[in-house]
């Protein structure tokens, strides 16, 4: 139990809508434990944000958590008021988005808002914090810290303000960080880079990480454990090995496949047929059962639980003890 | 290989110009600034083949791609289709160019007209390019089309909202094809789309090469997308080809510090326990180049010579690399 820092039990967020209410997350739940690294993987539209966005409290109305709760070190924060979840953000559970500029203000220097973030969450002196500043940044990877600290946003490049995002999430010595698609809008020679900075840095500071992204390597280099979503649902999540190298759930294993492999020549690339269906058209049953390769009756009408096989958790029939298949 | 490659670039060179206007130029005494987006650069694609340019963002990909297509003109160099430079073509030959020469963008959502029913948007190449004018006779080739590319004859009726990115895809390429042509130009086909939606589209591609003989200059910046579609590989760096090779050549054994460094940034998503060298430094600023080698600032083997002499494509270690280091032995 007490290395179980983050526990999302049964999450379920909705958007009321003119026709009723649209199901976005239906009945979500993972563990991270202290220290780890969780990749959650997923198409467009899977629901991976919303799971991000839903534990800092930052889904935008009329979106709502309508069902299950969210714990942080044995503590309910799925339920807190927005004062409360303020002081929460930052200081437990840090942020890194996509896009750097969002996260940065371009008219205050690197200085100054990596120590304001600081002074925010901790109790340090402006020389204190401006030094903590500055090892913040070395620790990221920012050549000559102590006198780049000065500049502004813009005079950085795109992988360096990303440094500096990681950095500003580290500020406030958060035990959660949660990076949605870090690495997507930089060059491929960088995102390498980012992504070693994320592990390496996370790691030293002890930070648990929540990891988004669509890119199955950058989960492969980076995680512990991940996470499957498919149309709001989980899949499957298991240690990363298994799950890359022998997943269980057959919409895991279609996924591995349809990405062109560097190891061997493959003829043709794995595809599973059809799309992932729209929020409002979730067919009966178990999610993927359209899609499916090895679907069976009880998939049309009975929404599989996650079951345990070996070391994954998988939402599919296939691994029922009494199904026979 | 005696045989004429189908598309041959030669030499070409495209510059924008980036400056300020004139008079904020003058009152903050600044000089033109001209940004060279794609530099000298020459290839052969065979027909029936794919030829692929890799390069990060900025390296010049889209704008080989858009002269091409002649959607832009070259500051500098030719581009010959089936023995016919560009161009020159005036008139009916310049129509049949642009007919046999169609392209795929990146962006599924933008390169279709939001207003114009699917049937439509498939179709006009049919009207433009003379290639009939019977209506019904239209309307059968556009469904014709549209199972080709996976989809139904009903969906004529539909408007590009109704459908997913992928699906999308499936409508451009229909469009595409329904010119005829003999050579696409794809530029960042798959880029917008998930991987099981990528896996999707690039099979199609590939099934569409073997039953109409297509030739493909194939653009991503995805290395494992590009390994798998093409049978030659173009390195682009800040406009310039670094390395052209046979794709499993130049994936065994990269010459160009370039391309080695491309290749160890690719995330081993397999598992493989493959091992990486870290990248180090980033791209720099195209407006304002380094001197010489443009890498020699994140290149280990850089000496002397690569910071004032710029390295020309020659033929070293199986490969075609610019690079002095190859050219010496120096690895
Ligand atoms: N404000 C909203 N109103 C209605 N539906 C919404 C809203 N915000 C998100 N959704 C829906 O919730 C689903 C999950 O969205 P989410 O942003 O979590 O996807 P994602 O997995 O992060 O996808 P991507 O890879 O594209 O970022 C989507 O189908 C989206 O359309
Ligand atoms: N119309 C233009 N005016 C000025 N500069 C341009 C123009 N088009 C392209 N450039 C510049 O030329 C260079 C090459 O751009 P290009 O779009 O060809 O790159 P790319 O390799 O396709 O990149 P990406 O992967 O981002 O699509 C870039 O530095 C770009 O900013
Ligand atoms: S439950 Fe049935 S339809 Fe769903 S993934 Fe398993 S076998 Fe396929
Ligand atoms: S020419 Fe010199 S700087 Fe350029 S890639 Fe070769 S060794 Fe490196
Ligand atoms: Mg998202
Ligand atoms: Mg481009």
């Amino acid at each position: 139990m007490a290395d179980t820092l983050l526990s999302v039990k049964d999450l379920v967020v909705e958007f009321p809508q003119r026709r009723g209410l649209l199901r976005a997350l239906d009945q979500i739940s993972f563990d991270i434990k202290r220290g780890e690294i969780l990749g959650v993987v997923g198409e467009s539209g899977a629901g991976k944000s919303l799971t991000g966005a839903s534990i800092i409290g930052l889904l935008e109305p009329p979106g709502r958590v309508s069902g299950g709760t969210i714990e942080l070190d044995g503590q309910r924060i799925d339920n807190l008021s927005t004062a409360e979840m303020r002081k929460i953000r930052g200081r437990k559970i840090g942020m890194v988005f996509q896009d750097p500029l969002t996260s940065l203000n371009p008219i205050f220097t690197i200085a100054e808002q990596l120590i304001e973030t600081i002074q925010t969450h901790l109790k340090l002196s402006d020389k204190e914090a401006r030094k903590q500043a500055i090892k913040l940044l070395d620790d990221v990877g920012i050549p000559a810290a102590s006198q780049r600290i000065d500049d502004y946003p813009h005079q950085f490049s795109g992988g360096m303000r990303q440094r500096v995002v990681i950095a500003l999430a580290l500020a406030g010595e958060p035990e959660l960080i949660i990076a949605d698609e870090p690495t997507t809008a930089l060059d491929v020679s960088v995102q390498a880079q980012i992504i070693d900075v994320l592990k390496n840095t996370c790691k030293e500071h002890g930070a648990a990480v929540m990891l988004v992204t669509h890119d199955m390597g950058v989960i492969a280099e980076t995680c512990d454990r991940v996470a499957v979503m498919y149309a709001g649902r989980l899949a499957e999540i298991g240690p990363v090995r298994e799950v890359i190298k022998h997943p269980k759930h057959p919409y895991t294993i279609g996924l591995m496949g349809s990405i062109p492999s560097l190891a061997h020549q493959v003829e043709r690339l794995v595809q599973i047929p059809g799309s992932m269906p729209r929020l409002d058209a979730i067919p009966e049953g178990c999610a993927f059962n359209p899609r499916c390769n090895r679907v069976f009756d009880r998939c049309r009408t009975e929404r599989p639980d996650l079951i345990a096989v070996e070391e994954n958790l998988a939402a599919c029939w296939l691994h029922a003890k009494e199904a026979g298949a | 290989m005696s045989q004429q490659p189908l598309l041959k670039v030669d030499n070409l060179t495209r510059r924008f110009d980036v400056s300020k206007p004139w008079l904020n130029r003058m009152i903050e005494r600044e000089p033109k600034q001209i940004l060279t987006a794609v530099n000298q650069v020459s290839f052969e694609v065979e027909k029936g083949k794919s030829f692929a340019l890799v390069g990060e963002s900025g390296s010049g990909k889209s704008t080989i791609a858009k002269m091409v297509v002649n959607l832009l003109n070259p500051s500098s160099g030719h581009i010959y289709f089936d023995g016919q430079e560009l161009s020159q073509a005036k008139g009916a030959a310049f129509k049949s160019l642009r007919r046999r020469v169609q392209m795929i963008f990146q962006d599924p959502f933008a390169s279709l007209n939001p207003r114009w029913r699917v049937g439509d948007i498939i179709a006009e190449p049919i009207y433009a390019f003379g290639l009939e004018s019977d209506k019904l006779k239209v309307q059968k080739t556009v469904e014709r089309l549209l199972s080709t590319v996976g989809l139904t004859g009903r969906d004529r009726y539909k408007f590009p909202h109704e459908f997913s990115g992928g699906q999308r895809q499936r409508i451009a390429i229909a469009r595409a094809l329904s010119a005829n042509p003999e050579f696409l130009v794809c530029d960042e086909p798959t880029s917008a789309l998930d991987v099981s939606v990528q896996a999707q589209i690039l099979n199609l591609m590939q099934d569409l090469q073997d039953e109409f003989n297509l030739t493909y200059l194939f653009i991503s910046h995805d290395m494992s997308v590009v390994k798998h579609m093409a049978d030659t590989i173009g390195v682009l760096y800040l406009g310039g080809l670094v390395e052209v090779n046979d794709s499993q050549q130049l994936f065994n054994q990269p010459v160009h510090p370039y391309t080695r460094m491309l290749l160890d940034a690719i995330p081993d998503h397999e598992m493989t326990g493959r091992r990486r060298t870290p990248v180090t430094g980033e791209i720099p600023n195209p407006i304002n180049p380094p001197s010489g080698c443009p890498f020699h600032p994140r290149c280990q083997y850089a000496n002397d010579r690569c910071k004032q002499e710029v390295p020309r494509s020659k033929a070293v270690m199986n490969s075609t690399v610019a690079c002095f280091a190859a050219e010496e032995g120096r690895f």
